[in-house]
């Protein structure tokens, strides 16, 4: 098993971003998925960051994707997609639409937003030309195991969702703006002034999602450290880790742990917390719980 | 005419809105492979043949949903449904799954498909990507389009359109949602079920009312008001954050979808099809439905202005919205 970075959920500044792929290039994962995951508004604000931060990552020796948006409506979205395609760099999916663009043959990944549920849709998008797929954050380890061994049937490497707050929803409607009381078309990009995304709390003050533009994420981090093992077992090829503000080196070398030198999970759990107080860290979803159940 | 789609959960409701001026019925197998797998609704194999023939007989049309994503492992029971539905002379599947369509284009290549609301398809390349690959017929499009949108799809599309005008508002992009599992375990794409009934507690604490989902305190209202259902995204919660907190209805109010009087401008966008959702709803309320909706679309078809006021005791003293389909609802 190995480590494979997703797509920066949030808006961050074209700085921010440089910082990160920079920093990103000399930490011990294998493959990095970059490019606009959430909203199309916030690319004009960081595209040009991609080029250098392809080359530096590939040239650390990382396998680098770029991401498509998760709802792809407008015209310019469709645009952008299809110019993805256009580039050599293999494509992760994130919106299932986005293979009317496949040039014929074109290897391609497929990101944690499309619904990969069973093995007929793998062997599908597998006869179609899917390489990896990182499968939905919701999947049980019972479906994990099965989806697992169709990949290597299948000849695809299957990921599953190993760090961060899992996306759990996308919508038209723009969140942020509607928080300030604004309108998606003239959300003056508030989303930038939470670069981990907006705390929602129930009326008792428990946390519960994070708004995130367009997109509903977990309050919770989703953890896979405590079913390593499992995973590894299952076959799983590799850990998503979702890019966060704080200590994002420090989250990739505890999972690096785990995959290297089997870093007990009770080790790793702790560690996390440490370097992460305050956090909630859950694994429900891989349990068959409701998602949002605390680690132990 | 537009065509009418309306919902049943029975074979009472299927009769009722067959007998209200229903053009088609939309109803699932009483298991885990449609998206309203709730207690005491949807069809045996027997009652669904008997519901068939029953709309065939007056000319009216029946579709089955078999709209959840198939657990690995288990695709036979979605397979099976899917071979019972072309057994049974269906006049389509509506299916959201990849693997589940191929499956059923191959193997029932003459067995018309719609692609569900649950897949997504929220631009001319999903929907002709799903056209071109397993020859879909028909695409009911996602609750985050504007008008406008639908119309420039349907300019870029060579198959029919469907659109929710009525009912139940889902403000994410549906098939796409993992809420109601973050909070109970259980979710639209997996179980057929949104916010279950299984996991809402009601309670009286200090004069108010409070109904939870899971763990999660969803709406709390003082007592003598009514508590809504805790369906998760049209909960009340906080954000707090400098300057902006707001406690609220953060996704969306707890308010139902009427699009009657966007009728006109939806058939004028080329709307194939009007679908009014609400299979967990009674006999009586699918046929009063109906019946606004057949006079609307018959209005429309003759330019006539939309009938007024038709369901206003249908949304019950809930607030409606036209949703997505006006660009402002963003």
């Amino acid at each position: 098993m190995d480590l494979t970075i997703g797509p920066i959920a949030f808006f961050w500044s074209a700085e921010q971003v440089r910082a990160f792929y920079q920093r990103l290039a000399s930490t011990p994962v294998q493959r990095v998925v970059i490019g606009e995951w959430v909203c199309s508004k916030r690319l004009p604000f960081w595209q040009h960051e991609i080029p250098a931060a392809v080359e530096a990552l590939q040239a650390a020796g990382k396998e680098v994707a770029l991401s498509t948006l998760t709802l792809i409506t407008l015209k310019r979205e469709r645009r952008q997609t299809a110019g993805l395609f256009a580039s050599d760099l293999p494509v992760e999916i994130a919106d299932l639409g986005a293979l009317q663009h496949l040039p014929e043959g074109a290897p391609f990944w497929v990101g944690p937003t499309v619904n990969v549920y069973n093995e007929g849709t793998l062997e599908w998008l597998a006869a179609k030309g899917a390489r990896r797929i990182c499968l939905p954050p919701e999947l049980p380890l019972a479906s994990v195991v099965q989806l697992a061994r169709a990949g290597r049937q299948a000849g695809v490497a299957v990921e599953v969702w190993g760090h961060g707050r899992a996306p759990l929803a996308i919508s038209g409607r723009c969140y942020h703006a509607r928080l300030h009381d604004r309108a998606k078309d003239n959300c003056q990009f508030v989303c930038a002034e939470d670069p981990d995304g907006r705390l929602v709390e129930t009326l008792e003050g428990q946390p519960f999602l994070t708004v995130n533009g367009v997109q509903t994420l977990s309050h919770a981090h989703m953890t896979a450290a405590p079913h390593a093992a499992a995973l590894r077992e299952a076959g799983i090829s590799g850990l998503r880790l979702s890019p966060q503000q704080d200590n994002f080196d420090d989250i990739i070398n505890i999972y690096a742990q785990i995959l290297e030198n089997g870093l007990p999970a009770p080790d790793a759990l702790s560690d996390l917390r440490r370097i992460l107080p305050g956090t909630v860290f859950a694994q429900g979803f891989l349990d068959a719980q409701p998602g949002a159940t605390p680690c132990p | 005419m537009m065509e009418l789609v309306c919902p049943a959960g029975t074979p009472a409701a299927l009769r009722a809105a067959v007998d209200a001026g229903a053009h088609t019925v939309y109803c699932g197998f009483a298991d885990e492979t449609n998206a309203r797998n709730f207690p005491g609704l949807n069809f045996s194999r027997e009652e669904m043949a008997q519901g068939i023939a029953y709309a065939h007989a007056r000319g009216a049309k029946v579709l089955i949903a078999i709209n959840t994503f198939p657990r690995a492992g288990d695709q036979a029971l979605w397979h099976r449904a899917v071979s019972d539905a072309a057994g049974l002379d269906a006049d389509a599947v509506i299916l959201a799954d990849p693997g589940l369509i191929a499956h059923a284009a191959q193997t029932h290549p003459h067995l018309r498909l719609h692609l569900s609301v649950q897949a997504a398809a929220a631009n001319p390349d999903a929907i002709n990507f799903h056209a071109r690959t397993f020859g879909i017929r028909r695409v009911v499009l996602p609750r985050v389009l504007s008008v406008e949108e639908i119309t420039a799809i349907n300019r870029e599309i060579d198959i029919e359109t469907e659109v929710f005008v009525f009912g139940g508002l889902c403000v994410m992009a549906e098939g796409r949602c993992s809420l109601s599992s973050y909070a109970t375990g259980l979710s639209p794409n997996m179980n057929g079920v949104c916010s279950p009934a299984s996991h809402v507690a009601y309670a009286d604490t200090g004069g108010n009312h409070e109904a939870r989902l899971g763990e999660f305190l969803i709406h709390r209202t003082p007592k003598g008001m009514p508590v809504p259902y805790p369906t998760l995204c049209k909960g009340c919660f906080t954000s707090p954050g400098d300057g902006s907190s707001q406690t609220g209805h953060i996704f969306e109010d707890p308010v139902s979808l009427d699009a009657t009087r966007l009728i006109p401008a939806l058939q004028k966008a080329g709307v194939t099809a009007l679908k009014i959702e609400g299979r967990q709803r009674s006999r009586a309320y699918v046929a009063q439905v109906v019946r606004a909706f057949r006079a609307a679309v018959e209005a429309a078809d003759q330019g006539a202005p939309m009938p007024e006021g038709l369901l206003a005791r249908l949304t019950e003293g809930q607030a409606a919205t036209t949703g997505a389909y006006a660009k402002t609802w963003r």
